[in-house]
């Protein structure tokens, strides 16, 4: 599987010592299981993401019919959706995000214990989709929260759901647990709640997250000078 | 009320009384029993030819409880209420009138033109229709006095319980206060918000930090945006691309 | 009795934790629970805001704008035909009815005729998405009573085989885009139509099979019969529309009084409740479901041949004479109707949606007085919201 997505596969543990997954497969017929204490860790959380049951908008009833028989989540654990945030560690962000709306789902984030993820499901939560010109709607859940997976889409194909679970799969078996590149939940700088943005009177305030995005620069700047 | 002029006459559910929703009809009524009360009648030039009927704010309840009770129109259901903002205007008129040539030749035809200033007003526009008698629809609109001070109508939420949520949202959007609804606050945006998105002159937010082909107005914006933002920093500050 | 009409506390519904005390001279302690926005029951970013005595509800009530995504601002800045694939984002689960709402109001304004054949297979089509809308909503209410999510399975099963016909007709299995000012984008193929012919007839089966489930289920009538009952006066006044008006006895379906589209020529019939109650409104939808296929059948074999767009229907550089219209039409869930106001140009300069599920929350705090949390989740199921239809 990881031959066919764009991902790269993920470097093999140096605590497997030399040995190649050839000769590990080969161990593992006759009945010994080599594996490193970052990759079981990792194998556990992947297979069994549990959603918070958070459906926004039309994404998510995609996201509900990805749920369903035909396209089947369960095969990859996450069937349980979970309506409460403290039991949950997958954010699906399906549907716009709208200004009114911000503040809840930044203190749904924080309420959701670590290690948590989030994937912004559509066009909606990517950037404001279609309604991006809208005085209450919020251009992308990623100006409050940090996403890990972005899925394209008005809406995204319930095949792409999967697809966008797949690779957060493989962006989870990833992560190591010590390290300078440790997983976000065990590093100790990382945060894990964001400040929740309040009403102000013409829009919301903060209208962004600094710390957690910033405009990317445009291309166009030197036309923009007057 | 088929919108396919070339559909067969099949058997339909006619409204019997299709000749009470006429417009002209309606007003024939309300001016008779109500004469004092200034009822117009609103032309509508377009193809689908739904005229309305302008009501005056003083008389407008009254004239909503007749609408409904009367035992001919039986208007029970209100159907739509829209608001409307129609900005001010200043129309600017060319006439050409002769002034005598100084120079003593014949009469010179000269341009005057003439700025006049039409105030503009806020509408609430009402969709009546029977549930009783299955006609319909019946049009009525009240206008605020301008746009600023005078922005309040009477409520016709006693009248049709179907107005409480529509003049809440036309309150929360274009700002008309509806004098006797039971719970008038802000619908769609939260309390503390102020503008009222949906007239005309509302600028939204300006937090188009990145536009692709920025033009007009977003462009005029991202200029000023840089320009300020220089002036702040005093440097060619450009943001840091996150990855 | 605390009842509709009271002024609200002045409280701020936006700070604070989500369960309040409130005391009261009356009632004593009172506890105020805060249901939404983020809740598994509220079919979507819905928020109620209840009053309890215990177990038993005293005052609720709604608060929306949590998905208001400015769909009428946006239509005064695009033209007529870019404002179509907009209409699809209003109601989710039925997007061609949507569409053909907005394509009457826009023909009406414009004044605009449609070919036979299109006038069809829009009524084809809408029952079609009829068919899929209320599986869905009998889907979610018996979600919504506590059954995790068998009926729900069962009926997006079905609900999957029309989204294949959608997708093979208008290239999208939801936000389908395909009604025209004066016809229908695309000719279905007499494969796509006899592959729908085959599924239509098909259907009744499965609505027997799952009728036999749910139906007669003790739980459920125990649990629908008696609760969330709408007078209906109440209803012709508050201005419910759809199932939820004919669940409480009121012959009024706009298929019938206006007679839009070629609805005259069809023989169905409107089926009506009596008590109008939670169960009347599940039973209504799915006689309506019935009635859809007859009308289904009766389309298919009727079917002229025939251009499906009027020839002289102007696409690009559409500009309506100056003028209002009002068009409606009976979507799923009740009246859905368009206001559009043109001063010709090629923009809009009024655009309205009247959302039925809007309106038919008018009375959700009436019913569910006096009945419990538990309740008023079913009364909110039965009622059919779309939250991208009540904010817009």
């Amino acid at each position: 599987m990881s031959e066919n997505s764009s991902t790269p596969a993920p470097a093999p543990f140096p605590a497997a010592g030399n040995i190649s997954d050839a000769e590990r497969e080969e161990l593992r017929r006759h009945g010994i299981l080599l594996t490193s204490l970052e990759e079981l860790y990792n194998w556990g959380r992947s297979n069994s993401i549990w959603p918070l049951q958070f459906g926004l908008a039309c994404c998510a009833i995609e996201m509900i019919a990805a749920a369903t028989a035909r396209f089947d989540i369960a095969r990859f654990g996450a069937e349980i959706f979970r309506p409460s945030p403290r039991q949950a560690d997958l954010m699906i962000v399906s549907g716009t995000v709208t200004k009114k709306m911000a503040p809840q789902v930044v203190r749904l984030w924080n309420q959701m214990p670590e290690p948590k993820y989030c994937i912004a499901m559509g066009a909606c939560a990517i950037s404001g989709g279609p309604f991006k010109q809208g005085y209450n709607v919020l251009k992308g859940i990623d100006r409050f929260i940090p996403v890990d997976i972005y899925i394209p889409g008005c809406p995204p194909r319930p095949e792409a759901l999967l697809n966008g679970l797949i690779q957060l799969q493989e962006k989870i078996r990833a992560e190591r647990i010590a390290g300078a590149n440790a997983a976000k939940h065990l590093r100790a700088d990382a945060p894990s709640e964001f400040p929740v943005p309040e009403y102000g009177e013409h829009d919301i305030v903060p209208s962004c997250n600094p710390a957690v995005w910033n405009p990317p620069a445009n291309p166009r700047a030197d036309k923009l000078k007057s | 009320m088929s919108d396919a002029p070339n559909s067969e006459k099949a058997v339909a559910v006619v409204p019997t009384s299709l000749s009470v929703t006429d417009a002209t009809q309606v007003l024939a009524r309300l001016q008779a029993r109500f004469p004092d009360a200034k009822i117009s009648l609103v032309q509508n030039p377009g193809p689908a030819a739904e005229h309305s009927l302008l009501l005056d704010s003083t008389f407008a309840r009254e004239i909503a409880f007749f609408l409904r009770d009367d035992p001919e129109l039986q208007l029970d259901y209100c159907s739509n209420v829209s608001g409307v903002d129609w900005p001010d205007k200043e129309i600017v008129e060319t006439k050409k009138i002769s002034v005598p040539d100084p120079a003593g030749g014949p009469d010179k035809i000269v341009e005057e033109k003439t700025k006049r200033f039409e105030p503009g007003y806020l509408e609430a526009v009402y969709h009546l229709f029977s549930m009783a008698k299955k006609h319909g629809p019946v049009v009525i609109r009240l206008r605020t006095g301008n746009r600023s001070d005078q922005v309040t109508l009477p409520s016709l939420t006693p009248v049709w319980r179907s107005c409480d949520f529509q003049e809440r949202e036309i309150f929360d959007l274009y700002g008309i206060k509806f004098e006797g609804h039971p719970d008038l606050r802000r619908l769609l945006m939260w309390p503390e918000f102020k503008d009222h998105p949906m007239r005309k002159d509302y600028v939204a937010p300006d937090d188009f930090e990145w536009e692709p082909t920025p033009h007009d107005q977003v462009l005029a914006r991202a200029k000023a945006r840089i320009a300020a933002n220089d002036a702040a920093s005093g440097a060619n500050v450009q943001p840091e691309a996150k990855s | 009795m605390i009842g509709a009409g009271a002024p609200s506390s002045p409280f701020n519904p936006f700070g604070g934790p989500t369960v309040r005390e409130v005391h009261d001279e009356f009632h004593g302690d009172l506890l105020e629970v805060s249901m939404g926005p983020q809740h598994p029951s509220t079919h979507g970013v819905f928020r109620m805001i209840a009053t309890l005595d215990g177990e038993q509800i005293v005052k609720l009530k709604p608060v929306f704008g949590y998905l208001h995504r400015n769909h009428e601002k946006l239509a005064e800045n695009t033209t007529y035909l870019a404002t179509m694939p907009y209409t699809d984002r209003l109601d989710y689960l039925a997007s061609l009815s949507t569409n053909w709402g907005y394509a009457l109001a826009v023909e009406k304004l414009a004044g605009q005729p449609v070919p036979d054949r299109a006038q069809y297979l829009r009524i084809i089509l809408a029952e079609m998405t009829r068919l899929v809308n209320h599986t869905c909503l009998v889907g979610f209410l018996f979600n919504d009573l506590g059954t995790s999510f068998t009926p729900l399975l069962y009926g997006f099963r079905e609900r999957e085989k029309f989204l294949d016909l959608f997708e093979a007709l208008t290239g999208s299995r939801m936000m389908c885009n395909y009604q025209r000012f004066g016809g229908c984008r695309i000719d279905p193929t007499p494969e796509w139509l006899a592959a729908a012919e085959k599924l239509v007839s098909e259907f009744p089966r499965f609505l027997d099979e799952w009728e036999a489930m749910l139906t007669g289920n003790e739980i459920m009538i125990a649990r629908t019969q008696g609760v969330g009952v709408l007078d209906p006066k109440l209803a012709i006044n508050a201005g419910i529309t759809g199932p939820c008006l004919r669940a409480s006895g009121v012959n009024y379906d706009i298929r019938k009084v206006d007679g839009y589209g070629f609805y005259p020529r069809f023989d169905f019939r409107v089926p009506l409740g009596e008590k109008g109650d939670t169960y009347d409104r599940y039973m209504l939808r799915i006689l309506e479901m019935r009635e859809s296929v007859k009308i289904l059948q009766q389309a298919f074999r009727d079917l002229p041949a025939g251009p499906i767009m009027d020839p002289k229907a102007k696409i690009r550089g559409f500009r309506p004479k100056a003028g209002e219209a009002y068009g409606r039409i009976e979507s799923p869930k009740g009246e859905l109707g368009f206001y559009l106001i043109s001063d010709g140009s090629p923009n809009p300069y009024r655009y309205r949606v009247r959302p039925p599920s809007l309106i038919n929350l008018t009375v959700l705090e009436e019913m569910c007085l006096g009945h419990t949390v538990a309740d008023a989740v079913v009364i909110l199921g039965s009622i059919d919201i779309v939250l991208g239809e009540v904010d817009r």
